[in-house]
């Protein structure tokens, strides 16, 4: 198991640098000068000289990444053109942002899709299970910002149940400690506020789990049909056990492996999917963060933004591997 | 196979195979009959034929130009004469929609061409000839893969400047990869087969040997592949017209029709309710087509 770890980590290596050597390019594999870019037409010529010598254009670009490289082991992001402060300080609270709204999507996505999955393989070719794989059909072929945009006019503005738009009520607003809100008013013990938040979590939670909630649902269904086959479950039901306990102890606990795999992967993919929730709902996350930077072409927060939300993917991915070969004794590595 | 190819552009590939005797029931044909047999399969693939149709005879189905403005005409709601209702400028939505399948089945189907050329052609020669060049091609795929695909095409965007063509790139670039490592497995489990080593054996070269043995023998996952990720370009093309990197006015391109009229939303959601059904349908469409294909191409793909 260490061993097997180990190797995954080290073959993390050259794609963590690669992709660092990708973001790196960006900004020099835009046509023309980057600096007369940012700044616009107008800009003076001592601007311009100024942004390139900031930006590190001047000198020869293997002498840069190794420059950057070196920033980057220090928890150096480079600077924001816009704000003129470390990217490094100003980006904690956008993460946690989105952060806090994924954890609620993939939670949101578990708990519905995983049972709705289970029930759809214990009364198969019900009327459940097609209402379930029909939802699920929908939902794969969701796009997120429409689905987003449809929760908040017949949600929000229609039975005006929820609120639209951001993180807290604007008239109560909640004081960050770790930027995480749902942490932060419960250790103020504010629970008003705690219930604001979480209001404000359900539509953009909803929108980011739809596709992974379809995509958990039909795979715990296949992957329970199969272990429901299987003689340990027959044996199971002979003896009599209630039907409730084989589907949800027995069958449930060899289900779940690849259905943990699965989770893994779209816990990953919601980091992409949050970039357009947040757009739609106003939430002040790292998709926010970076949508604003390319309206203000701020390139170090495009650049730094896309690295920070990669490197994260890459690491859940990692962590999704490792524990894969941890809950399922038979596969060896 | 000749009806498939009839119905479906998209699978219009000739397969090398095709020329049999007809007694003879071909994989292609033996996969069609079964493809048939799948219901949602057939839906999927009414859909994807009812867009393809639409986005062909747009301007004759159309009642309206799909710039064509009429600022009186601003934000009516769905009638007889705009049966989805009018944007702010005036613009028939029906019309626009129907337009903008144009865009999207074109975005869908030249990136994913894009990234099936230049996908097989790397994946092909990483798992034919090994080694070194196996090894710098492997790991810049899994370098791309690395990234969140939206999130790599926001990067290539913001590089590139925001432009449907750009967007098409983007969303061919991270695609890539997918078909890449799909062939490159394909090309090594058909390598080891032992009529490759006849073939080597008689002299053949190496280049024959690609195109008329190891290639035809991963037309079907890609074709399967193919399909799902035409779903995906289509959404992730329209994602990118939202967040205003794709599609400029005044393309009716279904994701920043949606970004335009957000704003409208409580005055007019029809503006918003169509254009994004259209995306959601295509979608379907495709993702079901996929999904039977798969079952019926390759039964080693099943579950």
């Amino acid at each position: 198991m260490f061993s097997y770890t180990m190797r995954r980590v080290g073959l993390l290596i050259p794609v963590l640098l690669g992709m660092t050597f990708i973001v790196f390019m960006m900004i020099r594999a835009i046509p023309g000068n980057p600096a007369q870019l940012i700044l616009g037409q107008q800009a003076s010529k001592d601007a311009i000289e100024t942004l390139t010598k900031q930006l590190g254009l001047d000198q020869p670009w293997y002498t840069q990444f190794v420059h950057y490289l070196g920033g980057l082991f220090q928890g150096d992001l480079g600077m924001s053109l816009k704000t003129r402060s470390p990217i490094s300080d100003e980006i904690w609270p956008y993460l946690a942002a989105t952060i806090e709204l994924s954890l609620v999507a993939i939670l949101i996505a578990v708990i519905v899709g995983v049972n709705a999955g289970i029930i759809s393989a214990w009364f198969q070719n019900s009327w459940f299970d097609y209402a379930v794989m029909l939802i699920a059909l929908i939902g794969v072929s969701m796009p997120i910002f429409w689905l987003g945009l449809m929760e908040q006019y017949f949600v929000s503005i229609k039975w005006d149940l929820l609120p639209t738009t951001g993180r807290d009520n604007i008239r109560m607003p909640v004081e960050a400690i770790t930027h995480l809100y749902l942490i932060d008013t419960l250790m103020e013990g504010r629970f008003d506020q705690f219930i604001e938040v979480v209001k404000h979590l359900i539509l953009p939670g909803i929108a980011l789990g739809t596709i992974p909630m379809a995509i958990i649902a039909r795979m715990t269904r296949s992957s329970m049909l199969e272990v429901m086959r299987s003689d340990y479950i027959r044996t199971a039901r002979a003896k009599g056990l209630k039907m409730f306990w084989v589907v949800y102890k027995h069958s449930l606990k060899n289900a779940m492996i690849p259905v943990v795999t699965v989770i893994g992967l779209q816990t990953g993919l919601l980091l992409g999917g949050a970039i357009l929730t947040e757009t739609i709902f106003g939430w002040p996350g790292i998709g926010t963060y970076i949508y604003d930077a390319i309206q203000s072409r701020d390139y170090p927060v495009i650049q730094s933004g896309i690295l920070v939300v990669a490197t994260l993917f890459v690491l859940i991915n990692l962590f999704v591997d490792i524990l894969y070969a941890a809950i399922d004794p038979r596969i060896k590595y | 196979m000749a009806e498939l190819a009839q119905s479906t552009p998209p699978l219009n590939n000739p397969p090398v195979m095709e020329q049999h005797d007809d007694k003879v029931i071909s994989p292609w044909k033996d996969a069609w009959r079964s493809f048939k047999k799948n219901k949602l399969a057939m839906v999927g693939l009414g859909i994807v034929v009812f867009f393809i149709l639409i986005a062909i005879f747009a301007p004759l189905l159309a009642p309206y130009g799909f710039s064509e403005q009429k600022l009186a005409d601003k934000h009516l709601s769905p009638s007889g004469e705009h049966w989805f209702g009018t944007d702010e400028f005036g613009r028939d939505i029906f019309s626009r929609v129907l337009y903008g399948a144009r865009i999207s089945l074109w975005v869908g189907f030249v990136s994913v061409a894009g990234s099936v050329i230049v996908g097989s052609a790397l994946g092909i020669v990483a798992g034919y000839y090994g080694k070194i060049v196996d090894g710098i091609i492997s790991r810049i795929f899994d370098i791309l893969l690395a990234f969140p695909s939206i999130l790599l095409a926001i990067a290539v965007v913001s590089v590139l400047g925001p432009s449907l063509r750009n967007a098409l790139i983007a969303i061919a670039i991270i695609n890539v990869p997918i078909f890449g490592r799909l062939v490159r497995s394909r090309v090594l489990s058909v390598k080891e087969e032992e009529y490759i080593t006849a073939a080597k054996a008689i002299g053949m070269k190496d280049s024959r040997i690609l195109i008329h043995h190891v290639l035809p023998n991963s037309m079907a996952p890609i074709i399967v592949q193919g399909t799902l990720a035409i779903a995906t370009a289509i959404i992730e093309a329209a994602a990118l017209g939202f967040l205003g990197l794709g599609a400029q006015p005044p393309t009716p391109e279904w994701g920043k029709m949606l970004a335009d009229s957000r704003d409208f939303i409580i005055q007019a959601p029809w503006t918003v309710i169509f254009p994004g059904l259209a995306i959601m349908l295509t979608v379907l469409g495709f993702n079901l087509m996929g999904d039977g294909l798969r079952d019926a191409l390759d039964p080693r793909m099943k579950s």
